[in-house]
């Protein structure tokens, strides 16, 4: 039975999902964060996810599972806003700060998805768990 | 008379292993839900449980019974070329466990069967 592993993809999913709320959490932090300098400001941060596939050898298995990698969190390219703000202490020579290219919305609906998805392989874990229950009580009663 | 344990449990014992065994490609979809160029993947269960118990004209002699991965034709492609549909596989995955139940609950009532044969 492949229990275990399933319970595996899950968990690696949920860790996926962690990391993408993290980096959520701080382009929400920093979104009215600003800064001198285009280099300087903070710029939005977003996981990049992969899938693993289980090598069928290592399993005995004839059915690969596929897990889920945090490749990397690559800086968002699009362009930071430049506000024209000279009573701001950070304000450069012409009187313009710059703020980051944090999209609130954007980063909102990202946030209510990795909760559904987190929330989904909780409901995958349970199930599992209760199939498994299920299954040692065979033959009982 | 003997009574042969593949013959009391049927088809049920290997349903309930393949069954787990697409529970898992279910869960790597849901797992992937997210993740660029996945391809949402399942079995044919009618088409493999004739394979696993050698029944049905596949041909060949070197077939392991082993199930055949197949890809999931998504309704809507999408941009990323993510092809998991969430609702999709939530139904499915809780269609399967169902189904798992279903076939433990007849192992159940099989040897629950032998049991009172055993008993009297």
């Amino acid at each position: 039975m492949s229990f275990k592993s399933i319970s595996q993809i899950a968990g690696s999913a949920m860790n996926a999902q962690t990391v993408r709320l993290n980096t959520i959490a701080s382009n929400l932090a920093n979104a009215s964060t600003a800064a001198s300098s285009e280099a300087e400001v903070y710029r939005a941060r977003k996981p990049v996810f992969a899938a693993i596939y289980e090598r069928a050898a290592f399993t005995e298995d004839a059915m690969p599972g596929a897990r889920v990698q945090v490749l990397d969190v690559v800086q968002s390219t699009e362009p930071v806003r430049p506000v024209y703000e000279p009573d701001n202490p950070l304000a450069d020579e012409n009187g313009i700060v710059f703020y980051p290219n944090v999209n609130p919305v954007a980063e909102m609906t990202d946030m209510m998805s990795a909760a559904r998805a987190f929330e989904t392989n909780v409901e995958v874990l349970n199930r599992v768990k209760s199939m498994q229950q299920a299954l040692l009580k065979l033959g009982e009663g | 008379m003997a009574i042969n344990f593949d013959n009391v449990l049927g088809l049920h014992d290997e349903a309930l292993r393949l069954r787990a065994d697409r529970m898992k490609i279910l869960a790597s979809n849901l797992a992937n839900v997210d993740t660029p160029g996945y391809q949402a993947r399942d079995i044919d269960f009618a088409a493999s449980l004739q394979r696993a118990l050698g029944e049905g004209d596949f041909g060949l002699a070197l077939d392991d019974g082993a199930p055949e991965l197949l890809y999931r034709v998504p309704n809507h492609p999408s941009q990323d070329g993510n092809t998991v549909e969430l609702a999709v596989e939530q139904a499915e995955f809780s269609q399967n466990a169902m189904d798992f139940q279903t076939s433990l609950t007849f192992i159940t009532m099989k040897l629950r069967g032998l049991a009172k044969v055993i008993e009297g």
